[in-house]
């Protein structure tokens, strides 16, 4: 027993029963109370959407190769240009939708959130298994309302509906609505569920700051998903029985107030923009110092950032009615918000810097996007500051600058800590490793291709382009162009990657237990994992910390990092 | 994490019962319903946010137009929302027994109880029904569908009524004074007395302001939306009716009833905050 060779153990390993193969019909995974099936679920679901979603941005992008747009364009009168823009407007408004709702919003909390939570909390599942799974099939069926809507006529409103021109469109606003009602409510029960797990699920030992910040990101994101959510769900009910009542509450016409509605929109969508990045930043928090070998720099500081950007996140909104009759007073106090907003994610951007410093940084593929996220999401940080100050915002409200600094955040931010993630967690999920360089190769290539899209929507933003017209000006074609070309870029990056993922499940070679060396529980277990996580529950000692990597050692023999010293890891870990 | 000795740990508590309602992933029945009264509170912290929405909405068009309100909220009832007042509060007392009893175990008090509070929820329903008919009839609605018609014949109580306009606007209102409209509809044209009665010439009635439909369409929302959640409630006592009788609560065992039991508490304290907001201003 003693003598048994590494190998062998890995052999014996990969002969276990995991959650993968515990039971193998499609039933066993549809109807799964398992957190990681659900995670894995969502995963296959958002990113089949993610992809509709980006295929919308090509579309978009190849209309505006050309000043009067190469898609959608009329034959000469007027009446017929305002058809084909008709056409545009649709498919800007359908790839916002998807992207927000359906990508950014619940792509993190439900599937790495759902698949990691509970494995690096130390528990068997999520409090609620069954009110996961009913989240999960409320996402879908928002989506397939979104899809019937689409189909039956896809709406042309923008994805913020503003009133009172989503009252009077004669598109399918109020089952889109819906669709997006039941998504809202897939949001508030992952985040309810998650703040109860880990308030009641932590195993003994496991106080709150010993929890890796990747829980804490999720638990402030979880926060502003049960306060901010319900808001829009009134707001959306409210519009759909606008529109099917005719009740008048947002409607001029009928006395009612359109602004309002601005209000109670961006209540919930100014505070969702922090569901979408805070728990990317607990991503980056994780693979930083995994990657820089070295302790997390500060981890309060990162810890209650979290908490401080989803507490003012709650009271920025205003920023975005600057120029639509706000009293001055109001605009300056929106504005110094947010500006405040910005100091707490500057701590945690100041704070990865400090981690990496002097450390035995690895760039490996998930280190490369935490690198880019660093630098994409300060560019979109910074400007987004532009925005929020008083007279620049009047200049640039609704220009391309806007949709320049939404992305540099969302995508630059959000999308690529989600990809970083994936690549992070993708030996633990499927037991299996990817190609190491053309991972690298797709995230530089999408690295580049990011900038290039976005980077010339700043410019052309601050010379004076609106957001989402069909056609414009024929001096902006050079930046438009070059925006285009970074689209393509970006698809090949993405072809890339679905092809060596893909390739990695079905040929890739066997993830050992901790590729990376990480201090969490989620390494502490096989991978991929038994269907009740651990073979033991894990009892924490008193030494735990999952940003102490003194203890583990790499060893070439299996490609992963071992325990060194049992006293400082979870009593259970593996010896091998 | 809770420090509680778990049931299971104690003697005399049947183990069957315990295992039989602990989910794989708890550890102990404590944690278990710890959990699930955590999740409900949140649950109905979003409640609570989602009637805010419509509370934020009530109170701009309050303060942006408080003569909507005081002009349009004559029309309600006071009497009937006191009644339904009384019967909200009787059923949060019953409701309230019903906890308790599912906490001592006493299996046919239970019962009694879930049924005494449904038919509060259903008497509450009802009589909200009665009112919506009742405007629904005099076209007290929201958006273009507000077009008041008073259509009865005169006569009855103008002479001796007190004289104040809003006492006579309610009589007004239920078709005593009147033979026809005094109300002109929104859409029609810029609000007033249409003609003053004969009958009431020197009583100065308050001319009827524009959009007095922002107010239906509030109350109805509001109200609407309420009386939702208390037909979820009254399903949701039957769920527990059900289960009762097939024996599932006890000592060991009663999280569904005390969860359902907080719900209720929402879905009555909402209403305590809507009856005073919408019939008894002045």
């Amino acid at each position: 027993m003693a003598t048994i060779s590494l190998h062998e153990a890995d052999a014996a390993v990969g002969k276990r029963k995991n959650y993968l193969n515990q039971t193998t019909t499609i039933r066993s995974w549809l109807f799964t109370l398992d957190h990681k099936r659900i995670g894995l679920m969502y995963l296959a679901a958002g990113l089949t959407l993610f992809f509709i979603g980006g295929m919308l941005a090509e579309v978009i992008r190849t209309q505006l190769l050309v000043p009067t747009g190469l898609i959608f364009h009329g034959t000469g009168t007027i009446q017929s240009s305002y058809a084909a823009y008709k056409h545009y407007n649709q498919v800007f408004t359908l790839h916002g939708i998807i992207m927000v709702f359906m990508v950014l919003v619940p792509m993190i909390p439900g599937a790495l959130g759902n698949f990691a939570l509970p494995l690096m909390l130390g528990a068997k599942d999520v409090a609620f298994p069954r009110l996961n799974l009913l989240s999960f099939w409320l996402y879908i069926s928002g989506a397939v309302l979104a899809v019937i809507s689409t189909i039956m006529g896809a709406v042309d409103t923008g994805w913020t509906f503003y009133t009172p021109y989503s009252i009077d469109t004669s598109t399918y606003v109020v089952l889109m609505v819906s669709g997006i009602f039941l998504l809202g409510f897939s949001s508030i029960f992952t985040g309810l569920n998650f703040i109860v797990t880990i308030h009641k699920l932590r195993p003994f030992g496991m106080t709150w700051f010993r929890m890796p910040l990747f829980l804490w990101a999720t638990y402030a994101t979880a926060v502003i998903q049960v306060a901010a959510t319900p808001v829009l769900g009134v707001t959306l009910l409210l519009l759909i029985v606008e529109r099917v009542m005719g009740i008048g509450i947002f409607n001029p016409a009928l006395g009612g107030n359109p602004v309002l509605f601005q209000h109670f929109f961006w209540f919930y969508s100014h505070p969702a923009v922090y569901i979408m990045i805070l728990p990317a930043m607990g991503i980056i928090s994780e693979i930083v110092p995994t990657f820089s070998r070295k302790h997390i720099f500060g981890y309060e500081f990162v810890a209650f950032s979290s908490l401080a950007i989803a507490l003012i996140g709650f009271m920025v909104w205003g920023h975005h009615l600057f120029v639509n009759g706000q009293s001055a007073e109001l605009d300056a106090i929106f504005s110094f918000l947010t500006f405040l907003v910005a100091v707490p994610s500057a701590v945690k951007v100041w704070n990865w810097l400090a981690t990496m410093y002097k450390g035995a940084i690895k760039l490996d593929t998930p280190m490369l996007y935490a690198l880019s996220f660093i630098i994409l999401f300060t560019i979109g940080g910074l400007t987004g500051v532009v925005l929020g100050a008083l007279a620049e915002d009047v200049v640039l409200h609704d220009t391309y600058f806007v949709v320049g600094h939404f992305h540099y955040v969302m995508f630059g931010g959000t999308i690529i800590a989600m990809l970083g993630g994936i690549h992070y967690w993708w030996p633990k999920m499927f037991g299996k490793m990817y190609n190491e360089f053309w991972a690298r190769t797709a995230c530089i290539l999408l690295f580049i291709g990011v900038n290039l899209t976005f980077f010339p929507q700043l410019m052309v933003g601050a010379y004076g382009m609106p957001r989402r017209y069909a056609s414009y000006l024929p001096k902006y074609q050079p930046y438009m162009v070059a925006s285009t070309i970074g689209a393509y870029v970006q698809l090949v990056a993405f072809l890339i990657m679905a092809s060596y993922l893909l390739h990695s499940l079905f040929r890739g070679k066997k993830a050992p237990v901790n590729p990376w060396g990480s201090g969490s529980l989620e390494w502490t277990t096989s991978s991929p994992p038994p269907t009740d996580n651990f073979d033991t529950i894990p009892v924490i000692g008193d030494h735990y910390d999952p940003y102490d990597y003194s203890h583990l050692q790499f060893d070439p023999a299996i490609g992963g990092y071992v325990h060194t010293e049992e006293h400082v890891g979870p009593h259970h870990v593996y010896h091998r | 994490m809770s420090e509680t000795i778990s049931p299971a740990a104690m003697p005399g508590v049947d183990q069957a019962v315990v295992r039989k309602h602990l989910a794989h992933h708890f550890d102990t029945p404590q944690q278990q319903f710890d959990s699930g009264k955590l999740g409900m509170w949140l649950f109905l912290t979003t409640e609570l946010l989602l009637f805010s929405g419509l509370f934020c909405a009530y109170a701009v068009y309050r303060a942006l137009h408080p003569e909507i309100f005081q002009f349009a909220s004559q029309y309600l009832d006071p009497t009937s929302g006191l009644i339904n007042t009384i019967v909200l509060l009787t059923s949060g007392l019953t409701m309230a027994l019903a906890v308790r009893f599912a906490q001592t175990g006493k299996r046919t008090p239970l019962s009694i109880c879930l049924v005494l509070t449904m038919l509060c929820g259903l008497t509450f329903i009802a009589i909200h029904a009665d009112e919506y008919f009742e405007k629904y009839q005099q076209k007290l609605l929201w958006g273009t569908n507000y077009a008041p018609k008073i259509v009865q014949p005169a006569v009855k109580a103008a002479a001796g009524s007190p004289g104040t306009w809003s006492s006579l606007n309610r009589l007004a209102a239920r078709g005593y004074i009147s033979s026809h409209s005094t109300i002109a509809p929104a859409s029609i044209g810029p609000a007033g007395v249409a003609a003053a009665h004969a009958a009431a010439p020197t009583v100065p009635l308050i001319p009827q302001p524009h959009n007095v439909q922002i107010f239906f369409g509030i109350y109805f929302l509001m109200t609407g939306l309420h009386s939702i959640h208390v037909i979820i409630g009254v399903i949701l006592m039957g769920w527990l009716l059900v289960r009762n009788i097939r024996g599932d609560f006890g000592p060991n065992y009663y999280n569904p009833v005390d969860f359902v039991g907080l719900y209720w508490g929402i879905v009555d304290m909402v209403w305590m905050f809507l009856f005073p907001l919408l019939y008894l201003i002045r």
